[in-house]
Order: structure tokens, then sequence, then C-alpha cells
């Protein structure tokens, strides 16, 4: 009796070879094709992923240098007031009178303890850091009359201060000004002399900061940042959490008890004080840093879900008959089980992508987030909280605006994915 | 809550006229599922509905009941579903709601699902009272303990406070039924209520019904695909194919001389237990006008000789499942039980018993897919069981497996060619792509599938065509064994019909040996050479299938094959 390796290896090969070539065929569409299918159809998703994509492209652009390269030049006068709006009441003495109400709202809004001490120094800082980029990258100085604003402005100031202030306390604080005046003083007067005087435009298209700066230079060059963190933190998240799922669910038994501990534990930590913990371990501020810490503590939902998945998969009647014809462990998980998967893991990575573009702004907003010298939409609006109070309010409308949209759109595109992934979701087809 | 409703003697308690009712599949394309028929329910009689998947029927019992998804269901306006007078398929919502349970009333195919698990069995039989027949709480209770009497549940007190996961599948089907039938309605809609049910258990539910029915004086309206199973109990059938009815006729009349050619082969491409012939007639010899009568078709002889070559040699299997209890204890449950049989190269063994027999753990321990507690299992003199996975992976390919479900065991994700060169690269068959390619080619001719198959997803297949995939992807590894777990019972009769022949047309060519599992004895009586009947884990007998079912020795498989339904029988014979 001949077996059936015999009979089929018998067969002539050569007769069905030329047969391959003939057959005219399509290949039938995929999952992916079909979702595409289905979102195209969709107008609410096309809209929302031209907006995400349009962001996506500007973060590109920016980070390659072609847009708001030149975001942290003060080219306007220090809150210019955007185009529409005109420019402000005086201009002969543009910086001094904003900075008279500086104190004077703030000494009326709040307690006069705090503001007193921590509006100069900050505005010093500021000052210099806002120095430090203009001196290292453009030689036209365009923080060039910077002495002749900060000047009248420290006298205004010390003059305030020294009046509504406890002697002591005045005291202190014009101590700590007047050596970081005069360090500041050389350091404009250095590079800033040359430069033209009037550079600085009174009003921008939509206003300037409290240095001067394009404020849409800005939310450009903080829009890199905040979608930059969401879509690598997530990506991180995503990895971790997809990896670890998949062993856990796959394996099972002591595999499945281990990751479930580690998973416990870091879910157990209060959020904020393990981002603290992680911030702290890798000693160093900086945009790769936050990804880490948002990747590192955020892969936990991910985890939960692909664990499930892969549970209910390796049970499957088609896991099974991989293992059946002598497919190896990684070729179930990765090649088999997988792109069962893998629309899971997308959704996964959207929603991942709005939590942490979300989570970024409010680290940076409490100061945990970006360090100084980056600005992102968090940073942003951590400043617009002060300048609210004058009534410039252009910052915290061009990051809260742009994030709104982006956040927005971001979540859209999510939902109406996640119907195109799994159309059965969406209602039943019934039969 | 309304005027019961009262019919003038004679008139048929549902009238179905001109019912069209299509679906929407996307913004353009409508799928029409039920094209225009016409049909009575009359009082007081049993009516079953039958046809193969896609034919309409469950879609008909839907309809009368208003169950349809409304958000993508067009129903003709023409469409009439006339009850008490009333037109059901334009009836606003809440009439309809309150004639379900109450009036009309509806047992589904799986009770595990359709029952709620977490609450009791007695709640949801109260709930039904209290909604429809304004019951209080220990009116509704005593209600319940009585139609769970009614239904044969033992010890109707004590399982009114059971979870229905504390019943089993049986009896989960007699509280749906308890449920459907506690406000006493004037329709009941059974929507294939045996299918997921073993046979023995089949027959209980199948003599409950039509119990019921004679003595509430209700009508039936009976879905099924099995025709076999519509013998038992209809008065009245109507044969359904592709949304249109075939044939209606009284139950003598269609099984004795149907009409319909579609009826007729539907009769037919079923394996009966008294004959044996070489092919099954399908479904489509009948169409083409072609067909042979099965009584003509020359028989197969089944059955093994002693000297007969053994393939493979299995001693004293045994498999026990481990289930935690406690924080360290474990409880031992032996699925398989000291089973030895061998099977003979060129032969097939029929593995027959009830769910939970071991049937398919038994299986799924000679894969390896399962690793077996105890036992040998000898394949060429070597011990396959007993095997490192990497002195086993050679072997590996020589057992093949055809699951039950063909839409399960086809990763979605891959495309046809994919599916079956796959195997082929992981054990080094064929030494190209290329070659691969040709190989995979040939083998979907050999399955009967067209060419450009190659190129498709699982999912553009029907479920016939699936399992030809399966078998294929079987073959691409030229197995020496190959188990088919219950790998037919998921399928139309008149696709059964067919893989069967290509199973054996394969046994024939290769030389291939089949251990065929299945709960379904009439397959298995016609594809088997030998039969072993398993209950709970162990053997009952093992004999040649002809003798088996000639002379069964012991009384568990007298008990089994006595519960096979045996189509259309006289109603005194029934009665």
């Amino acid at each position: 009796m001949s077996s059936a390796p015999d009979v089929i290896a018998a067969r002539p090969a050569a007769r069905t070879a030329p047969l391959r070539r003939e057959i005219p065929h399509t290949v039938s569409p995929g999952l992916w094709t079909l979702a595409w299918r289905r979102l195209r159809r969709d107008r609410l998703a096309m809209v929302s992923l031209a907006i995400v994509a349009a962001f996506i492209v500007l973060m590109i652009l920016s980070g390659l240098g072609a847009v708001a390269k030149d975001w942290a030049q003060e080219v306007g006068v220090n809150y210019a007031p955007p185009s529409f709006m005109g420019p402000d009441a005086v201009p002969e003495a543009p910086s001094g009178q904003p900075r008279v109400d500086v104190s004077d709202a703030a000494a009326v809004a709040a307690p006069a303890d705090d503001t007193g001490v921590v509006d100069p120094i900050g505005d010093v800082i500021a000052a210099l850091k806002g120095s430090g980029p203009a001196a290292g990258a453009t030689s036209s100085g365009a923080a060039s009359d910077a002495p002749g604003f900060v000047d009248p402005l420290a006298d205004v100031m010390k003059e305030i201060e020294g009046a509504r202030r406890p002697p002591a306390a005045a005291g202190d604080a014009a101590k700590s000004v007047d050596p970081l005046a005069d360090v500041m003083k050389d350091i404009e007067a250095g590079k800033g002399k040359a430069a033209a005087a009037d550079t600085r435009r009174a009003t921008l298209p939509f206003g300037a900061d409290k240095w001067g700066r394009d404020v849409i230079a800005k939310t450009i060059k903080g829009s890199e940042t905040s979608i930059f963190v969401g879509l690598a933190a997530a990506f991180v998240a995503t990895l971790i959490g997809t990896v670890l799922g998949a062993l856990a669910g796959y394996y099972g038994r002591w595999v499945d008890d281990a990751l479930n501990w580690f998973y416990s534990i870091f879910s157990s930590i209060p959020y904020l004080l393990l981002i603290l913990a992680v911030a702290a371990v890798l000693q160093h501020k900086g945009t790769m840093t936050i990804v880490l810490i948002l990747g590192l503590t955020g892969w936990t939902g991910v985890f939960r879900l692909i664990r499930a998945e892969y549970l209910k998969h390796k049970s499957r009647e088609y896991v099974q008959a991989a293992d059946a014809i002598g497919a190896s462990n990684a070729r179930r998980m990765f090649k088999h089980i997988f792109p069962n998967i893998s629309h899971v893991v997308l959704v996964q990575l959207s929603i991942l992508v709005v939590a942490f573009i979300k989570s970024e702004v409010i680290l940076s907003f409490l100061g945990f987030g970006v360090p100084v010298d980056v600005v992102s939409w968090g940073s942003m609006l951590n400043e617009a909280q002060n300048e609210l109070l004058l009534g410039k309010w252009w910052q915290l409308a061009a990051a809260g605006g742009t994030m709104a949209v982006l956040v927005t759109a971001f979540s859209l595109f999510t939902d109406a994915l996640r119907d195109a992934l799994d159309p059965k979701l969406k209602g039943g087809k019934g039969h | 809550m309304n005027t019961p409703a009262t019919l003038p003697a004679g008139n048929p308690l549902v009238r179905v006229r001109n019912l069209r009712i299509g679906f929407r599949l996307d913004r353009h394309t409508v799928f029409d599922a039920v094209k225009g028929i016409s049909f009575d329910i009359p009082c007081n009689s049993t009516v079953a509905l039958v046809g193969e998947s896609g034919s309409g029927k469950s879609v008909t019992s839907l309809a009368i009941l208003g169950l349809l998804p409304p958000e993508n269901t067009l129903v003709d306006p023409g469409s009439e579903i006339l009850y008490a007078g009333r037109n059901l398929a334009t009836l606003p919502r809440n009439e309809l709601v309150a004639l379900r349970g109450s009036e009309i009333s509806m047992i589904f195919q799986e009770p595990m699902t359709s029952l709620n698990p977490v609450f009791t069995v007695g709640f949801q039989i109260e709930e039904v009272l209290k909604l429809h027949r304004d019951m209080t709480g220990n009116q509704a209770r005593k209600r319940a303990i009585e139609v769970l009497a009614e239904v044969g549940i033992p010890e109707p007190e004590r399982r009114i406070d059971y979870f229905p996961s504390q019943m089993s599948g049986g009896q989960q089907q007699r509280v749906m039924i308890a449920m459907a039938i506690a406000c006493e309605p004037k329709l009941l809609i059974a929507d294939e209520p045996t299918t997921a049910l073993d046979v023995t258990i089949q027959k209980q539910i199948l003599d409950l019904i039509a119990a019921l029915q004679k003595k509430h004086q209700m009508s039936v309206l009976f879905i099924t695909h099995d025709l076999a199973v519509v013998g038992e109990i209809a008065d009245h059938v109507i044969v359904m194919r592709n949304g249109e009815i075939r044939e209606e006729g009284p139950a003598a009349q269609v099984f004795a001389a149907p009409r319909d050619t579609y009826t007729q082969a539907l009769l037919q491409c079923r394996p009966s237990l008294d004959r044996r012939p070489m092919r099954l007639p399908v479904i489509d010899d009948f169409m083409d006008g072609q067909a042979l009568n099965a009584a003509d078709l020359p028989e197969r002889t089944r059955g093994v000789r002693p000297e007969d070559p053994v393939v493979l040699s299995v001693r004293n299997l045994g498999k026990s499942f481990y289930a935690r209890e406690g924080l360290f204890g474990s409880r031992e449950f032996k699925a398989v039980r000291n089973v030895s049989f061998d099977l003979r190269r060129g032969k097939t063994l029929g593995l027959v018993g009830e769910s939970g027999s071991g049937k398919t753990t038994v299986g799924m321990t000679l894969m390896r897919l399962h690793e077996a507690t105890t036992g040998q299992a000898l394949f060429e003199g070597k011990d396959i069981l007993a095997m490192t996975p990497r002195q086993f992976m050679p072997y590996k390919r020589r057992i093949q497996i055809i699951f039950q479900n063909p839409y399960a065991s086809l990763n979605p994700r891959f495309i046809v060619g994919q599916i079956l060169t796959e195997p082929m690269e992981i054990h080094g068959i064929g030494a190209s792509a290329q070659e691969r390619a040709d190989l995979a080619f040939e083998l979907l001719d050999k399955v009967g599938l067209p060419e450009v198959s190659f190129y498709k997803y699982p999912h553009e297949f029907s479920g016939g065509q699936r399992q030809r995939i399966a078998i294929a992807r079987c073959l691409t590894l030229k197995p020496d064994i190959l188990i088919c777990d219950e790998s037919v019972s998921a399928l139309d009769v008149s696709v059964q019909a067919q893989v069967l022949n290509l199973l054996q047309d394969l046994q024939q060519e290769f030389g291939l040996s089949y251990i065929f599992i299945s709960h379904d004895l009439a397959v298995v009586k016609y594809i088997a050479d030998e039969v072993m009947v398993m209950n709970q884990g162990e053997i009952v007998e093992i004999a040649n299938s002809d003798a088996i079912y000639r002379h069964p020795r012991e009384p568990y498989t007298q008990r089994l094959l006595a519960s096979i339904p045996r189509g259309f029988r006289p109603a005194g014979a029934r009665a």
C-alpha cells in the first residue's frame, strides 16, 4: 500500500507550475483594506484624520526646523497684542505701562507677599532665558534694547515694593534682584548695542508672550513637543503592554502570575508619585525623559487588554490548528494571534496618544514636565495662568485652542477607527 | 393585556402572506433573506420549517415576533403576518411586546446563552409571569414550580433556586421551555431547540415538546435544519431554500412522496442507518437532474479484519485535568480513563459518545495538543506520547486533525495560500516557495476548490468550502492518520454529504486512516469501519460498525442507538 507522501510527491509539479501565472486573480481585501474603506466612507473620520495628519506634518516640519525655528526670538514687544486688536494704548512707553499693571494687579488680586517675591525673580530669570538663546544662536540681537526695558521695570518695581512691603522682605528681594540684574545688564549690553533698537513690533499676528516671542511660532513649537511626547510615549507604552500582555496571556501559569504581580505593584502606586519616582531615577530632565516616564507608567491598561485577548485567542481552534501543524510558540504568538488582535493594539495606541498628550500638558503645567528651555502646550498654559490676570489671553487661547482641536480630532478619529476595525460593535447585523 | 384572541374555528392561528424581508448590508446593497413567502400555521398543530443555513427560516420566525434588528431590516410593506386579526408585521412595538412571552413565545437554540447566568431560573420564570399575568410574588413562584414540574425537572421546589450554571444542558433547555409555556401561549416558536444537545437529550426534549403541544392545545412552529428530527414531531412540513418555499404539505406526504427535487435531495443526502452507498448523493446531483436514487447506488463494505495492519496502537490512555481549589489544592478530573484501541491502516475508527464522554480529549491527546497523563500510543513501534517535543516534531505531521468548526479553525488574517503553504514551510516540505505554492494549487484542485481560492481569505468561503480548506491544509503534510473531530457536525446536510464523500475519496487514494469523532451516530455508521462507544471517559464497547449497530451488547449503546431520530414514522407508531 503506497502511503500518502509518495502519492502526493509523485504528482507532476511541472504541470501546475505555469498554472500559477495563468490564474487571473485579485488578492482579496484584507482587514486593513476593508477598514480603510469603511473609514473613508465616514466623513467625520476623514475630517479628523486630516486634522491629525496636518498636526503631525506640522510636528515633523517643526522638528526639522522648517517652521517656527526662531520661536525663541523676541520679535515683538512684550505682551504685544494680536494684530487684529491693534497696538497697545501707550506706544511711547510700551514696556513700562504694562509692568505697572502687573504689580498693581498682582497686589490687588493676590496676597502681596507672594507676588512681590515671585514676580521680580521670575522676570529676571525669564529675561536671562530669553537672552540665552538669542545670545547663542543669533548675532542680530533681538533682545537689543533689553536694558532699556529692564531698567525702568526694576525701578518701578523697587519703588512699589519699597512702598508696600515690610522693610526686611523688601531688602531681601532687592538683594536677590540686584546682582542678577547686573549680570543681565552686562550680557544685554554686550551684544544689544549694535543691533537696531526698533526691530520689535508693536503687534504680532496672534500676539506675543511675556518676552515678546511670537505666540504662533511658540504654539507650533509647543505642538511639536506635545505631539511628539504623546506619540512616542504611546508607542513605548503600547509596545511594553503588548509584549508583556502577549507573554502573560499566551503562556499563562507562572509567567502570567509573575507579570500580574508586576502589574499590580505598578498600578497600586499613585500615578503622580510613580512619575516623580521615575523622574528622580532618570536624573535628567528632558523631552525623552517625559516620554520614558509616560511610557513606563502607562502600559498597564494595554497589558490587561492584550493579555485578555491572548487568553481568548490561544484557545481558539485556529491556534490549535497552528499547533497541530507544528508552529512554534513564537510563531503562534506573533504570526497567528497578533494579526488577529492588531486592531485592538492600534486602537489602544490611538487612545493612549490622546491620553499622553493630556498627561504631558498636565505634567508640564505642574512643573514636572518638559524642562524650562523647551516649550510645550503645558508650559504655555502654565505661563498663561499669570498672564490671564492681566487680560493677556492670547497665549492661553493659542495653546488651549490647538490642544482642544487636536485632542478632539484625535478622539473622534479613534472612535471612527474602532468602528471601522470592528464593525460589529456598531449595532448588530442580525440574521 | 388586550382581549384574548378569539379565533373562528377552522381558521389558521397564524396566516403569513407574501412575507418579504431584506437586510441592508451597506448603503447600496440589500440582501433578500425572505422572498415573499406565504404559509399558514393551523391551530393545535406542529409546523416544521426546514431549511439549510441561509434559507431564511430563522428570519421568518423572528419576524413573527418582531425580533429582527430594526436598524437594518427592511420588511416589505405588503407583507402580512396575521395573528388574531392583527398584522404583526406592522404592529406597533409596544403591542408586540405585550404579545411576546404571553401569547407567542420562543425557545432558542443555545439554552446556555439564552438564560441569564446571574439570576436563578425561578426568578427568570417568575419575571415572565409578573410581566404578562400580573401575578404577585407568591403566585408566580407557585406557578413557576408547577411549570418546572411539567417540563420534567426533578425536585422543582429545590431547583427553582438554582442558577442556570448548576444545571445540565438538557435541564437548561427544559427551563427555557418552562419559561416559554408559563403563560400558556397559543404559539410556541422553537428555533433549533435540540441542535446543541446530545442525541439522548434531544429525544427527551422532542418528546416533551410533542407532549406539551397536545396537552395545551397550542401550535408549535418548529425550525430545524434536520429533516430526521422533523419526522418525529411535525404534522406539517415547509421546506425553504434561499428565502423561498420549495415544498409544503403534510409530513407524511413530504417524507413519503416529496415532489420537489430539493426536498428529495435533502432526504437522500443524509446517511441512513440501513444502507451504505459508495457515495452519498449531493444536492447538486439532484438539481442537475442526474441524481441516482440512494437505493440504487452500490453499497460499500466497511469493517476491519484482524489481519489488517495496525498503524496506531493506543494502550491505557488516560488524561486528567486539574481544577484549582483553594490556594494550593487541586481537584483531579479524569476526562479519559484506560482507553486502548488499535487503528488500522486505511480504515476508519468511529468514536461516538455524548458530550463529556472524553472523545475529543482522546483526539487532542493523540495530537499532543493535550499531554496525556498515562498510557502509550505506539506509532511505528515508537511511543509518541513519551517523546520530547523535539523528537515528536517529525511525527507531528504524520498525525493531523480537522476541527469541528471551519469558521474558527482557519486564521482569518491569512489568505488560503498562506494557510496551505505555512505547514510545508514549517516542516521543510518542498524546496522553494514556488514548489510549495504548486503543491497548494494541486491540493486545492484535489479538494474541489477553484485555483483562485489561493488568493482569498477564509471569510469569503462557505462552511463546506472552509472545511475543504482545512482538509487541504492537513493533506499538505502528507499525514498517515487524520483525526476528524466533529468535522462535519457544523455543516448543512448537503455539504456534509460532500465532505464525507471527499473524505472517502481521499482515504481510497492515499490510504489514510481516520479517527472519526462524532456525536452523530448515523454519520459514524456510514463512514466508520469500527466503532468505539465512550461514556464518561471510558470505553463502553468497541466493535465493527455493522455489528455494533445491529447487535449492540451494552445497555448504554442500546440506549444511544434508540435515541437516533429515524425520520418520519406514521402517527400511530409515534404515539
